[in-house]
């Protein structure tokens, strides 16, 4: 046997030889494979439908709700609160790591909200304050404003899923 | 001639049948003990041979030996657990209280679970604060502390997800906190949140997926990491020495069997 018949395609400055070639074939269905996985994976995880509560709220009539009132509703996780200048909603969840907060009338000079978790606490009635803007605590955001309106037949109805920007009334 | 107990033993031993399940036979000669240790599908994760001073008392506490036996508590008393408890809204809390009042040793079960896993995490903190102190997490043993790391996460994720089977206030609460935590990893945080709790608020399909992961893919996960663990310990030279020699010697990684006397 002579020496040029020893010498392999790969020696001879030509890479691709029949292993290397079926080693990247492999590997590379193999990615493929995983990559193809990894997104099966991810979207057999996220649930397509979820059984989970209506985010729109029916919180009744509004001539229950008494002028200067603020009004939890533990369920849903709203305030509906009766201002001067009309109705608006509060998330009633802590911006933190969301524990439901609790509405402390008897605190502050015109009462506040206050989250039992890590003390978290907010405006609502102060003059001067936009209501859910945080007095202390570790909340890293005023509590949302959440979207009201009126239903067809009169009742006041909450979008937990849409947030407002503060101060927008919903006059009855 | 009157034949004692060990001498039935002997006997047995060197019987056709016990000799095709273990195979190291009869005797107790160093080569015996030894192979007695490597032929065991168990026991061979572990050194052929040990130092006594090492399985003294005062050199590990003991500490991850009585982690594994609350891991062991805790596979031993879950599984009965499981037979009684629906992961679902409407039964969960309903079938822990049931295990509490209704179910014979129920409440014996639920809360050698409940301290057991208290323990658990307890002893994975002390076992690492012993090896710390001591110095084993020094080369060659830096990988097996890196598993260690690993196991001290698994059994924190165990806890945690083992936190919201009950389904009272508390696992809720804590849940809310904890998978709120997560929101908080940049950018892909709230993908996280939701991937974990399988919807946007803790609800049936959270309490399902903790319920596998606390029943079936952690405890897996942290049975695999446990044998790394424990082969790793053999691999690292054996458990960690360190008054006995000199520096230089304790840190290279020489094989136990060369070094080592038989166990008494």
């Amino acid at each position: 046997m002579s020496e040029e018949k020893k010498i392999t395609p790969a020696e001879n400055g030509n890479e691709f030889n029949r292993r290397a070639f079926f080693v990247k074939l492999g590997l590379g269905s193999l990615s493929i494979a995983a990559a193809g996985t990894a997104a099966f994976s991810y979207q057999f995880l996220s649930p397509n439908v979820l059984y989970e509560p209506s985010p729109i709220v029916n919180a009744g009539r509004p001539e229950n709700y008494a002028v200067d009132s603020v009004t939890l509703d533990v369920n849903s996780g709203i305030y509906l609160i009766h201002a001067q200048e009309g109705f608006f909603a509060l998330s009633a969840i802590c911006t933190h790591l969301g524990c439901l907060t609790a509405w402390k009338p008897e605190l502050g000079e015109h009462g506040i909200i206050a989250c039992p978790c890590h003390g978290s606490k907010f405006y609502v009635r102060d003059t001067g304050k936009t209501p859910g803007e945080k007095i202390e605590g570790p909340a890293p955001k005023p509590l949302p404003w959440l979207q009201t309106s009126l239903s067809d037949e009169g009742d006041l109805m909450v979008d937990r899923s849409k947030q407002i920007d503060p101060m927008k009334f919903l006059r009855v | 001639m009157a034949k004692t107990i060990t001498n039935y033993f002997e006997e047995l031993r060197g019987t056709r049948v016990w000799r095709s399940v273990f195979r190291s036979g009869t005797g107790s000669s160093p080569l015996h003990r030894a192979l007695a240790v490597q032929q065991n599908v168990f026991l061979h994760l572990f050194s052929t041979k040990v130092r006594t001073r090492m399985l003294s008392f005062s050199t590990t506490w003991y500490l991850g030996t009585l982690t594994l036996g609350t891991f062991l508590i805790l596979v031993g008393t879950g599984i009965p657990l499981m037979f009684y408890y629906h992961p679902s809204v409407p039964q969960a809390y309903a079938d822990t209280k049931d295990l509490q009042f209704v179910v014979s040793s129920g409440l014996f079960l639920r809360n050698l679970h409940r301290w057991s896993a208290h323990a658990m995490v307890f002893l994975v903190f002390a076992h690492m604060f012993k090896v710390f102190y001591r110095g084993a997490y020094r080369p060659p043993r830096e990988f097996n502390w890196v598993i260690g790391v690993i196991l001290l996460l698994i059994t924190l994720l165990l806890s945690y997800t083992g936190y919201l089977l009950p389904w009272d206030q508390l696992a809720f609460w804590a849940i809310t906190v904890g998978s709120n935590i997560a929101s908080a990893v940049p950018v892909m945080g709230n993908k996280v949140h939701f991937l974990m709790l399988g919807g946007n608020v803790v609800n049936a399909n959270a309490l399902l997926r903790f319920y596998v992961l606390h029943c079936m893919i952690l405890p897996l996960v942290a049975i695999l990491f446990v044998a790394i663990h424990f082969w790793r310990i053999r691999k690292d030279g054996g458990l960690y020495a360190h008054q006995s020699e000199p520096k230089t010697v304790a840190a290279q990684s020489v094989p136990a069997v060369t070094k080592g006397v038989p166990v008494q």
